[in-house]
């Protein structure tokens, strides 16, 4: 919890975050791994394979989030640029995250985990 | 087939509270949405493998999902989850993705609570990996109950940016700057509306001290010029913008490192459907934009079709439910299950409620709308359609040429034609047109297309052999 003493903060704060106080209490990183832990668990590990490599996941998390935690944000190249691409809207609109499982081309972020699952990027 | 009195599109609070409505009224409902479960984006359950040990930790959102869930489970309205609508015509006739392969519905009314999709104006950089929508954050944190990126800016306008950058801090992330495009001028002259809602006015303050306590720079009046990274973002560059939400590139740009840009500048009410069925629509620049055009209870210009929630204009979670309400109501009693002596009782009430919400709901949406200045964060070489890759420069060209409408500017650069069919990109386009020929309901809309959304081409015609396709004679002889 970022919980530096008040006045800290207080200078922190006026100063729009330019003190060193500030510096230090940002570069503090928190969460080593993304999944946030505090109100829900996840009873159940996943292992799948993603172009070829394994991954460790949970069951039921969305393809894309599984993806994000791994570190995997670059998930395919754009039509005419080959630009890498990746998640943006996260509610299978904008069509960027679609990934291949089991031979179909899916939205990663509707897609649930399931273990065993096959991803294959299309970068 | 399923033939039903009514159906309803969409499983957030706007559907399921017209679902509900219709079905104590006496039709027969059958509720579509190609989500798991109820609850739509705002009320998104966290996948049903996880286990809530804390449901109050997930917030009162939480709650009021999960109380929508178990009021829609104990009603008699049938639900159709998992299912991808990819056509809809009049008569009313839906066809749809599901589980188990195609599915039809015929009903005789037709409720759209389709809600809303994200604007975001684009600038250089938009596209790498590690940029998403300020929705997009929203979904992560609350039902994937995952933090973005271990540091995250957070930048736009509206109400989701605060909630956002309180979820990241609440998450154990490293909220690395908060970049609004709204300044406190803004924020007080809808300060009024908000007193409608003191409880949701309380739950905004308290996220700024937060932030504010955290020691995180929060930059007014300032947009996000340029995103810089290889394949996926490195660091952010943040201008100050004027009044209206003109970048001023004499002024001092602040450069951030970081992994993650979640960014959004507004809602856009989703008007596929009705588009698609060619009903009249009008542009409300207060609302979110085009809107299907409707009366006080929600009936649009073709008969037996209704629309409710967000994507009726932007009015928030609490409007929705009670617009939702009060179409059920409507299209029951268009049916011929309210009488009109009854009428009066069952909706005064609701709405005066509604009209309360919709206040409320209003001020935010203010906050959210676009103003022109944006689109000068797009460069020549942005990627201004991402599906097609067709940049700033290449429209300035179509626009140079006389292009005059959305659609022919479509057909010249191929804008709006790839898989998101022009929803991502559609803003934008529009706002740059806009700016040459006059006004944003002078561009015109996309024409509604089918399928609604991608379809895989081996699920729509199954399986089959050349030779059963009976193929008439070629004439002449």
């Amino acid at each position: 919890m970022q919980r530096a003493p008040l006045r800290a903060r207080f200078s922190a704060s006026m100063r729009g975050g330019c003190s060193a106080v500030a510096f230090w209490k940002r570069s503090r990183h928190r969460a080593t791994d993304l999944r946030i832990g505090k109100a829900v668990e996840r009873p159940l590990p996943a292992r799948v394979i993603v172009d070829g490599q394994p991954l460790s996941a949970f069951e039921g998390e969305s393809v894309a989030a599984a993806l994000l935690a791994a570190g995997v944000l670059y998930l395919r190249s754009s039509s005419r640029l080959g630009q890498p691409r990746g998640v943006f809207c996260a509610m299978g609109v904008c069509q960027e995250c679609v990934v291949e499982v089991d031979g179909r081309t899916v939205p990663a972020c509707l897609t649930p985990i399931r273990d065993g699952m096959e991803i294959y990027l299309r970068r | 087939m399923v033939e039903t009195d009514l159906v309803v599109l969409g499983a957030g609070p706007a559907g399921v509270g017209a679902a509900l409505a219709a079905s104590r009224h006496g039709l027969r409902v059958a509720l579509i949405d190609d989500a798991p479960v109820a609850g739509g984006q705002i009320y998104k359950a966290p996948p049903s493998s996880f286990t809530v040990d804390n449901p109050r930790a997930l917030g009162a959102e939480h709650q009021r999902g999960a109380r929508l869930r178990d009021e829609l489970a104990a009603s008699d309205v049938e639900t159709y989850f998992g299912r991808t609508v990819w056509l809809v015509s009049r008569g009313f006739v839906l066809e749809a993705v599901g589980p188990g392969g195609l599915e039809s519905f015929r009903s005789k009314s037709l409720i759209l609570a389709t809600g809303t999709f994200e604007r975001v104006i684009p600038f250089p950089g938009w596209t790498l990996p590690g940029v998403i929508g300020l929705g997009a954050a929203t979904l992560l944190l609350k039902s994937q109950q995952m933090l973005p990126g271990r540091r995250t800016v957070v930048a736009g306008a509206g109400p989701l940016l605060l909630a956002v950058a309180a979820g990241v801090l609440k998450g154990g992330g490293e909220l690395v700057a908060v970049v609004d495009l709204n300044g406190a001028a803004d924020a007080l002259r809808v300060a009024p509306r908000l007193m409608g809602r003191p409880d949701l006015a309380l739950q905004g303050m308290g996220w700024m001290a937060r932030i504010r306590g955290a020691g995180v720079p929060v930059l007014s009046r300032h947009a996000v010029t340029e995103v810089r990274g290889e394949d996926r973002v490195r660091e952010v560059r943040v201008t100050p913008v004027d009044g209206e939400w003109k970048p001023l590139p004499d002024r001092k740009t602040r450069v951030f490192e970081t992994d993650v840009l979640a960014v959004g500048h507004g809602l856009v009410p989703a008007t596929e459907v009705s588009r698609l069925l060619g009903v009249d629509h009008e542009y409300r620049a207060d609302d979110g934009g085009w809107v299907a055009t409707h009366d006080e209870l929600f009936r649009t210009s073709l008969p037996g079709l209704y629309v409710a929630g967000d994507v009726a204009g932007i009015a928030g979670a609490k409007a929705a439910a009670l617009r939702g309400e009060l179409a059920g109501l409507a299209a029951a009693y268009d049916l011929g299950k309210v009488s009109r002596d009854d009428w009066p009782r069952a909706t005064s009430t609701l709405r005066r409620r509604l009209h309360r919400a919709e206040r409320f709901g209003s001020a935010m949406s203010r906050l959210m709308k676009l103003r022109p200045g944006l689109v000068g964060t797009i460069t020549g070489d942005t990627v201004v359609c991402r599906c097609e890759d067709v940049s700033r420069g290449e429209i300035d060209d179509a626009l140079d040429n006389g292009a005059g409408e959305l659609n022919q500017l479509k057909a010249w650069t191929r804008c709006g034609m790839g898989p998101c069919q022009g929803r991502m990109c559609g803003e934008a386009v529009a706002s740059l047109l806009a700016a040459r020929v006059g006004n944003r309901d002078q561009v015109g809309q996309w024409t509604g297309r089918a399928p609604l959304r991608p379809v895989p081409m081996e699920i729509l015609t199954g399986e089959f052999r050349y030779e059963e396709i009976s193929l008439p004679p070629p004439a002449p002889r």
